[in-house]
């Protein structure tokens, strides 16, 4: 007689036998995160920088941008992309609704923290390069930027820490990812204790380290007076819009 | 208009309506628990002895690096006792309470070492320190980004659509399972997303306005 409990030793045999389907879920994981996060810093940027340009209209279109992916589940976005778009006649991949669903729901989070980032840098310093005849694009290339980048980093980091975790609603759709590939083993073969537990821990060594990098860079900035106070702006401005 | 009709019969609006209920039932519950955890690990990973301080770190890390769906289908599938509703907002408060855990140790650690030195010296004990000084700062100073969590707890509901508990995104994918036309389909999602939306959006603009206040008030 076996031992049946739910972590018993032949339940880790069986899954570590089963090890490729885990990577392969790994593997599509990483891949949906990176082309995600590219997409979320590409959208992030855009609306970022309409949100603080002179134009109204630039600034009402990141503004609606960011409410409505902000302020409705990524669940209902996923899904309206899956089903709705499908009755609707475009039937989209997966793996391509993976990256759209989870890049343009993180991207209304990047655009805001672009905005904070670009918004803690003095006004005075544009007018200052203005006034030595610097054009807009040169004057946030050269003056603004530099110095926004070091600023972001930490809730940038942040922000790519929840996507690699919500890229996990892919598997609702049985998109062939991590969590996917582990939940369908699980009900397959009733292991759902080790097969849970290797889940967790390819999510965990995908994410702490990030999110542990991000904590101590943030410290080591928040030493330096000048940046602390720009962070402090940042973490207002994320709230305040 | 017909369309509307067709497809918000009295019978489907009671039932999305029903659903709705228990998506703010399920967020409240979730977020006071995970006030109250959320406290307690915060309070423990500061302040507690040294392993205490590692198992409330350990804790706090392991939810917050890994994602909410997993817990939602480990807790719903393994928790040998509760109904589904139970556990899904069991799987929830776990994750939400190491969040929250977080915003509160910063909040926390935002105050001045002086100012527990300053009590000390009064003659406050380490409790009535965190009770009548530390504590009442922290709170205002936190709200916002309470409040920006509440959201996303709100928005992280809708996960536990997966094991089928009827919440607000469960009834509407039940109702829409009921019918077929683009046009029908696409007005169930704008209803799902204007009930979201109008929660999280008075809830955003509320933390904003604070925001704006506490500002002034500095």
């Amino acid at each position: 007689m076996r031992n049946s409990g739910p972590f018993a030793l032949w339940r880790w045999e069986r899954l570590f036998g089963e090890w490729q389907a885990f990577g392969e879920g790994f593997l599509r994981t990483v891949e949906v995160a990176i082309l995600a996060l590219a997409l979320a810093l590409i959208l992030g940027i855009i609306f970022g920088l309409f949100a603080t340009s002179q134009f109204k209209i630039l600034k009402a279109i990141s503004r609606i941008y960011v409410e409505f992916f902000q302020n409705t589940p990524l669940v209902i976005q996923v899904f309206f992309m899956y089903n709705g778009l499908a009755i609707a006649g475009l039937r989209l991949s997966v793996f391509l609704i993976g990256i759209l669903g989870v890049g343009i729901y993180h991207g209304a989070y990047v655009s805001e923290v672009i905005r904070a980032g670009i918004g803690s840098i003095p006004f005075g310093q544009t007018e200052a390069a203005k006034a030595q005849g610097f054009s807009y694009t040169q004057t946030m290339r050269y003056v603004i930027l530099p110095q926004t980048i070091k600023i972001v980093l930490p809730p940038l980091t942040n922000q790519a820490v929840n996507l690699i975790k919500n890229t996990s609603v892919l598997a609702m759709i049985s998109g062939f990812d991590l969590m996917y590939m582990a939940d369908s083993w699980a009900s397959y073969s009733l292991d759902y204790g080790p097969s849970y537990i290797v889940a967790g821990a390819l999510y965990f060594i995908l994410c702490f380290p990030l999110a542990t990098w991000a904590r101590n860079y943030e410290e080591k900035l928040k030493s330096n007076e000048l940046y602390r106070n720009q962070i402090e702006t940042v973490e207002e401005a994320l709230i305040e819009q | 208009m017909s369309l509307i009709l067709h497809v918000f019969t009295p019978e489907n609006l009671k039932f999305l309506l029903k659903g709705f209920g228990l998506t703010l039932l399920l967020s409240i519950s979730i977020i006071i628990v995970s006030i109250i955890i959320g406290a307690i690990l915060a309070f423990l990973r500061n302040y507690g002895a040294k392993t205490v301080k590692k198992i409330a770190g350990a804790y706090i890390e392991i939810f917050r690096n890994t994602p909410l769906l997993l817990w939602v289908l480990a807790v719903c599938f393994m928790l040998p006792f509760g109904n589904v509703v139970f556990r899904g907002g069991l799987a929830l408060t776990l994750y939400t309470s190491s969040v929250l855990a977080e915003i509160i140790r910063g909040g926390l650690n935002s105050i001045d070492f002086g100012q527990f030195e300053a009590a000390a010296s009064q003659g406050f004990t380490f409790i009535q320190t965190l009770r009548y000084i530390v504590l009442p700062q922290t709170f205002t100073r936190i709200i916002p980004s309470l409040l920006s969590q509440v959201i996303t707890t709100i928005k992280d509901t809708a996960f536990l659509q997966v094991v089928a508990i009827p919440e607000f995104t469960r009834s509407g994918f039940v109702v829409m399972g009921r019918y077929t036309k683009t046009s029908e389909v696409f007005l169930i999602f704008t209803f799902i997303a204007i009930g979201y939306f109008l929660i999280c959006f008075a809830l955003s603009s509320f933390v904003r306005n604070y925001q704006k206040k506490i500002n002034y008030s500095i």
